[in-house]
């Protein structure tokens, strides 16, 4: 097979996957997560080959038609960017599922949690590698769906159910914003392809649209790349089995939102908005977000706020345009999904080994589980930014970005060092704290993970260290291709771990420093933003509650406004604008009828049949009771079907016939069924009105068939319908012909159509006199009390 | 309903109407007919039968419950639109085909498999309304 259509293998592969979970993990029990690893790490494996391309800084892009029409295509682009992170979903994909099969091991629903991670695995990797704006969108909402899957797994607690929520709606939302922005940048510039994009820069940033495409893009990556102050949905997800925070957080999701920001650097950046937007938000991130970390004892709580903090980095290094920023950002990405990664699946490991995950409650597990304890280690190592390790080479390239001597680099400076000294201390605290100490009580004896549990952990880990010391490697493969593809021209990371005296290496070491004083005051540093947090008393978490009740009281409230749940009120309601459409329209465009011509040899039987049609009408609003007008309804609907017949539509005749009993008998049914009384008891004063409009209507109708029939009448459709009936059809019946072949689309939509309302009606037929009232009842404000 | 002759003549009525609705239903594409009008036919006679002898009777010789056959009817006009796909022709092309049985040429085509759908839809939609009225308001 060409690699076109193994790519679109590789792409559809997590998908396939997702299929096969449930039933093999019905077979194999937790042993499954073995066989369905294998399904990321063959992506792994496809992906490498791009490698030696990539790495001399070509740019691979493949794809297949999808809605030509439309110039849609479904298109791939690999480049040093995507191909980094494709290799790092499916990678930590590949342990995160061996992972998985340890952690839920026993859970009644491991199966269908295999499928919905590789489904998000498959959402994801499309995401990165999409070309195509629609295809990009398509699988930017994917993930939003299946991490709402994921956040919700544990469906039956409400926490669960309201983060899952939050996290749907506030990254769903986001995703809206951003396709408005991609539409705007299809308008501008003409081309649904992101590698066609490329070229389009200048024209781009010129645009007097240039703000409002960067706004809405904005909107869609800050929402998922969890920026303040829509970082609330992050912490909340945790509430997400363990696998999927530490999948989430290390190499997917929520750095969706960074790759666009990356992707589209080279179209978008460099001006004053970029460099102003992006490292204000950041950097408001980066400090909210480390601080929010000290404040929490959980550890999974704790390591989402660093991610939050961390994302807020690297979307301050993307916007900061200093030389080696984005350099940095391109290391620190790589960096931080190895060691959250890790983190993350040993926090899951303390959960799952001892009951517990509260920082305060944990403590000289270093016997118990020393294998753990060096792996953890080696993560707080790379996440502190120590040597030899890589998160210590992606540290001295940021403070390399923010060495100089400008007043913003400084200010940026400061913010970095604060935010990396207080990471600092959470990620000893995290990997340090539970394992040293006395020996604390917990829920269960601790003991050693097994191999499923560990294997994930540690490969990140030994990867932390391995990227570092091969760091040649690592920047030719890696490092260097990614670092070109965000800027847009070709850039050379050349950094090793090695260190260099200078001042990257001096603020490095104040970052150390002051760390190792945030992590011995940490009790009273987590008192005193406690403290803050509750002089403050309101948060964007809150906000979001209020927003949610505030639309569903006001939608509540329109909503009785306008459904008064009275057919009348509906039926005077319809009728009335009906009569104002048909007669006003013509009134003020002077479109009114010539007066009528009639024919002065009309025969004596049409003109029977006529006065009988004129008598049923009069016999309908004479009726003494409800039974005889609907019979007499009839007597008219009969004379128009005969008339129908002489004028040669014998179809439409017959039709007719058939739609006149039966509208008889079932108007006749309904009203036995509906017990109404059998003569009509309106007011005089209700009577009036009603007449009113219908006469209204009814010249209204009559004026615009007059105008109808005064038009010159077309026949080309009718000759071509009479010239290929037999030809092309096969049929002599026109009529039919039309019907179910001509435009037997229309029909398909119109049988489905009386299929729903027959549903419907049914439903309405079956209502029981008590769950009526429950849906007259149906009150937001009501339901919230209860 | 009470009347004898009413109830004795029902049956046989309502076999004949469905009869003649299947005719009306295959000769509507040369003839005055069609699936829509077959159906409506074919209804009719439902709601006399139901009339005349109860709706249980009518349930139980029409075996599936009509919303079935409604969805049968709309599943069998989907596909009959599909199968133009899979010829590599486009969406609700009809195709016909000339088998001959007995010596007998029989045309068939995905246009008849559609407003056999129709007519099936028409049917099953109306007749549960017009059943499920009866029901309650036959006390």
């Amino acid at each position: 097979m060409d690699v076109a259509a193994l790519t679109f293998l590789a792409l559809a592969l997590p998908f396939v996957g997702a299929l096969v979970a449930p039933l093999l993990t019905r077979l194999l029990g937790h042993k499954a997560a073995w066989v369905l690893a294998l399904f990321p790490a063959a992506i792994v494996l496809h992906f490498t080959r791009f490698w030696p391309e990539v790495a001399k800084g070509e740019v691979v892009t493949g794809g297949y038609a999808w809605i030509p029409s439309f110039n849609v295509s479904f298109s791939w682009l690999i480049d040093g960017l995507s191909l980094t992170f494709a290799l790092l979903i499916a990678g930590i994909g590949t342990l995160i599922v061996l992972y998985s099969g340890g952690y839920l091991k026993g859970h009644p629903q491991q199966g269908r949690f295999f499928s919905f991670i590789l489904m998000f695995m498959g959402s994801m990797l499309g995401l990165v590698v999409s070309d195509s704006f629609l295809m990009l969108f398509v699988f930017w909402e994917l993930t939003s769906i299946t991490s709402f899957l994921l956040i919700g797994f544990d469906h039956s607690r409400e926490a669960a159910r309201r983060a899952a929520l939050q996290a749907l709606v506030v990254t769903g939302g986001g995703g809206l914003v951003l396709l408005a922005g991609l539409l705007i940048i299809w308008n501008v510039s003409g081309v649904t392809q992101l590698s066609l994009l490329m070229a389009f820069g200048t024209e781009m940033r010129e645009s007097p649209f240039y703000l409002a495409a960067l706004l809405l893009v904005l909107g869609g990556a800050f929402t998922k790349s969890a920026q303040f102050p829509f970082h609330f949905w992050l912490p909340n997800a945790m509430e997400a089995p363990t696998p999927v925070s530490a999948y989430l957080h290390s190499a997917t999701m929520v750095k969706a939102g960074v790759y666009l920001l990356m992707r589209l650097n080279p179209v978008f950046g460099g001006t004053p908005e970029w460099q102003i937007l992006l490292p204000l938000f950041g950097g408001a991130t980066l400090v909210i977000g480390a601080a929010l970390a000290c404040r929490q004892t959980d550890l999974k709580l704790m390591l989402a706020y660093t991610t939050m903090a961390s994302l807020g980095l690297l979307v301050m290094l993307t916007g900061l345009g200093a030389p080696h920023a984005i350099e940095a950002a391109a290391l620190y990405l790589v960096a931080h999904s190895l060691f959250k990664g890790a983190l993350f699946m040993v926090a899951g490991i303390i959960d799952h080994e001892t009951g517990a995950r509260d920082v305060t409650r944990l403590g000289g597990l270093r016997s118990a589980m020393p294998l753990t304890f060096v792996i953890a280690l080696a993560a707080a190592f790379s996440m502190g930014g120590l040597f030899p390790f890589f998160g210590f080479i992606a540290k001295e390239e940021i403070y390399y970005a923010l060495s100089g001597f400008d007043r913003r680099s400084m200010v940026f400076a400061a913010l970095a060092i604060f935010g990396n000294a207080l990471m600092f201390a959470v990620a000893f605290a995290v990997a340090l704290k539970p394992f040293v100490g006395a020996k604390v009580e917990t829920p269960k004896a601790a003991h050693e993970a097994p191999v499923l549990l560990w294997l994930g952990p540690a490969l990140l880990a030994a990867k932390g260290l391995s990227t570092a010391l091969l760091s040649g490697l690592t920047h030719e493969l890696v490092s260097t291709p990614m670092a070109s593809a965000i800027s847009g021209e070709p850039r050379a990371v050349a950094i090793s771990v090695v260190p260099h005296v200078g001042m990257p290496l001096a603020m490095s070491i104040a970052t150390a420093l002051i760390g190792i004083v945030f992590y011995l005051k940490l009790d009273r540093l987590r008192d005193f933003i406690a403290t803050i947090l509750a002089d403050i008393g309101w948060g964007p978490d809150r906000g979001f509650d209020q927003f949610i009740r505030g639309l569903v009281r006001f939608s509540g409230a329109l909503t009785r406004r306008l459904q008064s749940g009275r057919l009348d009120v509906y039926m005077t309601v319809t009728f009335i604008l009906v009569a104002f459409v048909l007669l006003l329209v013509p009134l003020i465009y002077g479109e009114l009828p010539r007066a009528p011509f009639f024919a002065p040899d009309v025969p004596l039987h049409e003109l029977a049949i006529m006065a009988i049609a004129v008598i049923g009408l009069l016999a309908v609003v004479l009726a003494p009771d409800r039974l005889t007008a609907i019979v007499s309804l009839g007597i008219q609907g009969f004379a128009v079907a005969v008339i129908f017949l002489l004028y040669g539509a014998p179809d439409l005749a017959f039709t007719q016939f058939m739609i006149e009993t039966l509208s008889v008998v079932v108007l006749a049914l309904v009203m036995t069924r509906l017990r109404l009384s059998p003569s009509d008891h309106r007011p005089l004063a209700q009577k009036v009105p009603d007449f009113a409009i219908a006469l209204a209507c009814g010249v209204g109708f009559s004026l615009m068939l007059l105008k109808a029939t005064g038009v010159p009448f077309d026949a080309t459709l009718t000759e071509f319908f009479n010239l290929y009936s037999k030809s092309i059809a096969h049929g002599a019946n026109v009529v039919n012909v039309i019907i179910v072949d001509f435009r037997g689309t229309d029909t398909l939509g119109e049988i489905a159509v009386l299929m729903v309302t027959g549903l419907a009606i049914l439903s309405l037929v079956r209502l029981r006199a008590g769950s009526l009232r429950r849906i007259a009842d149906n009150d937001p404000d009501a339901e919230e009390r209860a | 309903m009470k009347s004898v002759i009413f109830r004795a003549v029902a049956p046989f009525l309502a076999s004949l109407m469905v009869l003649f609705s299947i005719f009306v239903l295959l000769r509507g594409h040369n003839e005055p007919g069609g699936g829509f009008i077959g159906g409506l036919i074919a209804v009719s006679a439902l709601a006399i039968y139901g009339i005349a002898c109860g709706v249980e009777t009518v349930r139980r010789a029409i075996y599936f419950h009509p919303m079935a056959i409604a969805g049968a009817g709309l599943f069998a006009s989907a596909v009959a639109g599909l199968i133009s796909i899979a010829a590599r022709v486009p969406f609700m092309t009809g195709l016909w085909i000339y088998p001959s049985v007995l010596g007998v040429e029989i045309p068939l085509s995905t246009v008849m498999l559609f407003d056999c759908g129709v007519y099936l839809v028409v049917v099953g939609a109306i007749s549960s309304v017009a059943l499920s009225l009866e029901e309650r308001g036959g006390e």
